[in-house]
């Protein structure tokens, strides 16, 4: 976690004040974390933690391929749909066509890719605007979710090791002490990849340019077309990871899953800091989110506090953390 | 009589420029006053600030003989003072009835609903007034631009406006919609309204002003009847600054390749047929007023428009340039007037603003970025041209007008572009950093490389420029040499379409 905290955000250039927001929404994410262990002790267990971990893997991933496009100014609301596509392609390859995991996994991620050129392409090529293109990516993905797999859940029970990818854990098979399942391993090392990308390479800087200012961009004789569609692309191959996790830990791809998830998504993103109009952003921010979210489902669930109230208290956050982000920009 | 406006003493400054100063106007009812000037000479300010949309620092501003505040748009309707903008404020999507009283629509049944006939009527009554045939009922967005400026007068009209100001109502008019333009502009005169009618075009100016008052540097110059003052006599009042400035030492480029050749190309009515070349070395200079032309043909050449048709060739090969990416692979980089929206990504650092246009080059394997040597080159032009901040890692916005233009320079020296377009170079920069800018365009040439250079400030392209193209409503109405007088150019400046056959092309020899 701290290789991905030291990758500052260098490139958004609002170092200063992205990291005051950050530490806003660290703060808020110790004192939930607080006053629900005061609140309750079975808060603090091992296992209720290693639950919530658990349960921020799915969202967190998600919501890291959306910080993605959301820098370069775009939305990608068929994250949620193309994790369900995703894991449907992995349940034809592995439990239709028998194929073996590696190549299911493979499926999976390219099925994403593929997704997100296709929308990177209708926003850069034929300039649909992104909230458009993805809406119709999202019900296109949906659509063909159902469709190719019969409207029926597909069991992975014929691919013994594919449960293993979330619910098993490579941490605890080495220290029996810390049994961290691979989804949130896979979560931490998403996050630490798409970091590094967006830190330290060309595709990441031109994913903050781009969000800054396209224009100025296109006009320093820059193709914005080639890496906006990157950037979608890689999105959409992030959303594959996502789509083997849940599947994984459903063991079964759920044709009728997905809908909705890309709002919790942006909610993530939007918590952590990350600028809808795009040029600045970051994926410690994100994961905070993604936590947040996650900590308040839980600490409330054991609270008895009834799912309605829930959603209820997720979007006052959501408003709260947009405001106080809107307040700290107005004084500068 | 007394004067219908009277604005005395007038004083407003922005941010860093003093935009009017002691400035003075006064408009009759029943006449049209032209009020002319350069660009930036403050004839907008002025008329802004009777149409309550500046406040004046200081001065005042008396109607009908009394003094009064003019506080916001709003409060200037209610005194009878409407204002035409350049760029039209109508709604698209309404009629031309709804757009009129946008704000005001008559009700029925005691307030909750809309008179819909009773709008279109009173319309139809102000257009019968004006002697307009059209439906209150057409959708605005379907009208011609003509038609639209007629929909805006009559809305001014509307509010019982006995002042009417018109920024370049002719800008965008073919001769015939120029003409239904000016019978109504008659009648209204002879219903006693006052027209303060801002224009740059002389021709116009002839035919239909009473009265010219001349502003320059903000400052009020003078007031001629308009009939029988010389065309020169008024090009001299709006140009007439003392010579002062620096004039180029032109170096002999006779034997100089010809770097960039633009033939024929055109755009629309936008750009019609223009064709220059500029030599290694050399600094062209592009003058011509607001509109004419000279920032689409630099856009039209760098690929940032797409140009109906004419070839650009580098060292005499043609280069097919569609897009920017083109233009910047052949050599050519430009820097826009406006560079926070196309030049800058503001939010990004200076290291990152100055690597933008060379990043590829930057990257290693597996498309890593090598910060170090991105770094040193930042801080190398940082360094070259005296970039003020206090590290490469400074935001962009945080810097000045003068140290963000050079930022973009650095960009294109990084990229070693041999054709360098500058549009508007020293727009928003005050005036120590306007010199340091002349300079580093002065070193660039020395260096071989080919510059353009697009100003609407006249002093400006005579100081810098080697030769001057000038351009007038999409053409290229001629090519002058270093010594040309600022007379000169304005004559070529407001040649219209018509008075010249053929534009000039090429080279003056």
């Amino acid at each position: 976690m701290s290789a991905i905290a030291s990758a500052t955000n260098v490139a958004s250039g609002a170092r200063f004040s992205g990291a005051q927001h950050r530490l806003l929404a660290f703060a808020s994410l110790i004192a939930l974390v607080a006053v629900f262990s005061l609140a309750s002790p079975n808060f603090m267990q091992t296992s209720n933690i290693i639950a919530i971990l658990q349960a921020t893997s799915v969202n967190g991933v998600l919501a890291i391929a959306a910080t993605l496009v959301i820098i370069t100014g775009g939305i990608d609301l068929s994250v949620g749909t193309l994790m369900t596509f995703c894991a449907v392609i992995a349940g034809v390859v592995l439990t239709f066509w028998g194929m073996p995991l590696g190549l299911g996994v493979l499926a999976a991620v390219l099925a994403g890719a593929c997704s997100g050129t296709l929308s990177g392409s209708f926003v850069a090529k034929l300039k649909i605007p992104p909230f458009i293109a993805t809406l119709g990516m999202m019900l296109i993905l949906k659509g063909l979710s159902l469709v190719i797999s019969g409207t029926r859940p597909i069991y992975f029970n014929s691919t013994p090791g594919f449960t293993q990818i979330s619910q098993g854990s490579l941490i605890g098979s080495v220290f029996p002490a810390l049994p961290i399942p691979n989804g949130v391993l896979i979560l931490f090392l998403v996050a630490i990849a798409a970091s590094f990308i967006l830190e330290r390479t060309i595709l990441g800087r031109f994913t903050f340019a781009l969000g800054s200012n396209e224009e100025a961009v296109r006009l320093s004789g820059v193709n914005t077309d080639r890496w906006k569609i990157a950037v979608y692309a890689l999105a959409g191959s992030i959303c594959g990871i996502a789509g083997l996790l849940i599947a994984s830990r459903l063991n079964s791809a759920q044709p009728a899953l997905g809908q909705g998830y890309e709002l919790d998504a942006i909610a993530a993103v939007v918590i952590g800091g990350t600028s809808l109009s795009g040029g600045r952003g970051t994926i410690i921010g994100t994961l905070i989110g993604a936590l947040i979210i996650s900590v308040l489902a839980n600490g409330l669930r054991i609270l008895s506090v009834a799912q309605e109230w829930q959603t209820v208290v997720t979007g006052s956050i959501i408003i709260l953390a947009v405001y106080t982000d809107i307040l700290r920009r107005r004084r500068l | 009589m007394t004067a219908l406006v009277s604005m005395k003493g007038i004083e407003k400054s922005f941010p860093g420029v003093r935009a009017l100063h002691n400035a003075q106007f006064d408009l009759r009812s029943g006449e049209v006053h032209a009020l002319m000037g350069e660009n930036g000479a403050g004839k907008s300010t002025m008329m802004k600030i009777l149409a309550g949309i500046y406040h004046r620092d200081g001065g005042e501003v008396l109607l009908d003989g009394k003094p009064v505040e003019i506080n916001s748009p709003r409060q200037a309707q209610d005194l009878g003072i409407g204002i035409i903008h350049q760029e039209l404020n109508l709604m698209p999507h309404l009629t031309a009835a709804q757009n009129i009283f946008i704000g005001r629509e008559p009700r029925k049944a005691g307030g909750f609903l809309l008179d819909e006939a009773k709008l279109n009527a009173e319309a139809a009554e102000i257009f019968a007034s004006m002697h307009l045939k059209l439906d209150p009922r057409t959708l605005v967005g379907g009208l011609t631009i003509a038609r639209q400026q007629m929909v805006e007068i009559a809305k001014a009209l509307s509010y019982r406006s006995r002042v009417l100001i018109m920024d370049e109502p002719t800008a965008a008019l073919n001769d015939a919609e120029i003409n239904e333009l000016f019978a109504i502009i008659a009648r209204l005169k002879a219903e006693g309204v006052g027209i303060v009618y801002i224009s740059h075009k002389m021709d116009e100016l002839k035919r239909i002003a009473d009265r010219v008052t001349v502003m320059r540097d903000g400052e009020y110059i003078g007031s001629v009847p308009a009939g029988e003052t010389p065309v020169e006599k008024i090009i001299a009042m709006m140009v007439g600054r003392a010579l002062t400035d620096e004039r180029p030492v032109v170096p002999d480029h006779s034997n100089s390749d010809i770097v960039l050749e633009v033939r024929n190309i055109s755009r629309g009515s936008e750009i019609r047929d223009v064709s220059f070349s500029v030599r290694k070395g050399e600094i062209l200079g592009f003058a011509g007023l607001m509109g004419a032309g000279r920032t689409e043909v630099a856009r039209a050449i760098f690929g940032a428009d797409r140009r109906d048709g004419g070839d650009i060739l580098m060292h005499g090969r043609m280069v097919d340039i569609r897009k920017p990416e083109d233009a910047v692979r052949a050599g050519i980089g430009y820097l826009s007037e406006d560079r926070k929206h196309f030049g800058l990504a503001v939010g990004m650092d200076v290291r990152n603003n100055i690597a933008l246009a060379s990043l590829s080059r930057f990257t290693g394997p597996g498309g890593l970025l090598k910060e170090p040597a991105m770094q040193q080159a930042a801080v190398h032009y940082v360094d070259q041209l005296t970039i003020k901040t206090p590290s490469d890692r400074q935001e962009v916005r945080l810097l000045s007008g003068g140290n963000q233009q050079k930022i973009v320079i650095a960009k294109w020296l990084l990229r070693d572009c041999e054709v360098l377009i500058f549009d508007e170079p020293t727009r928003g920069i005050d005036v120590g950093a306007k010199n340091e800018i002349y300079k580093l365009l002065n070193a660039l040439a020395e260096q071989g490389r080919a510059i353009i250079v697009i100003s609407s400030e006249l002093p400006e392209v005579l100081r810098l420029s080697h030769r001057i193209a000038v351009m007038c409503e999409g053409r290229l109405t001629g090519i002058l040499p270093a010594g040309a007088s600022q007379e000169e150019i304005m004559h070529l400046a407001t040649r219209r379409g018509g008075e010249n056959d053929k534009p000039a092309k090429g080279e003056v020899k």
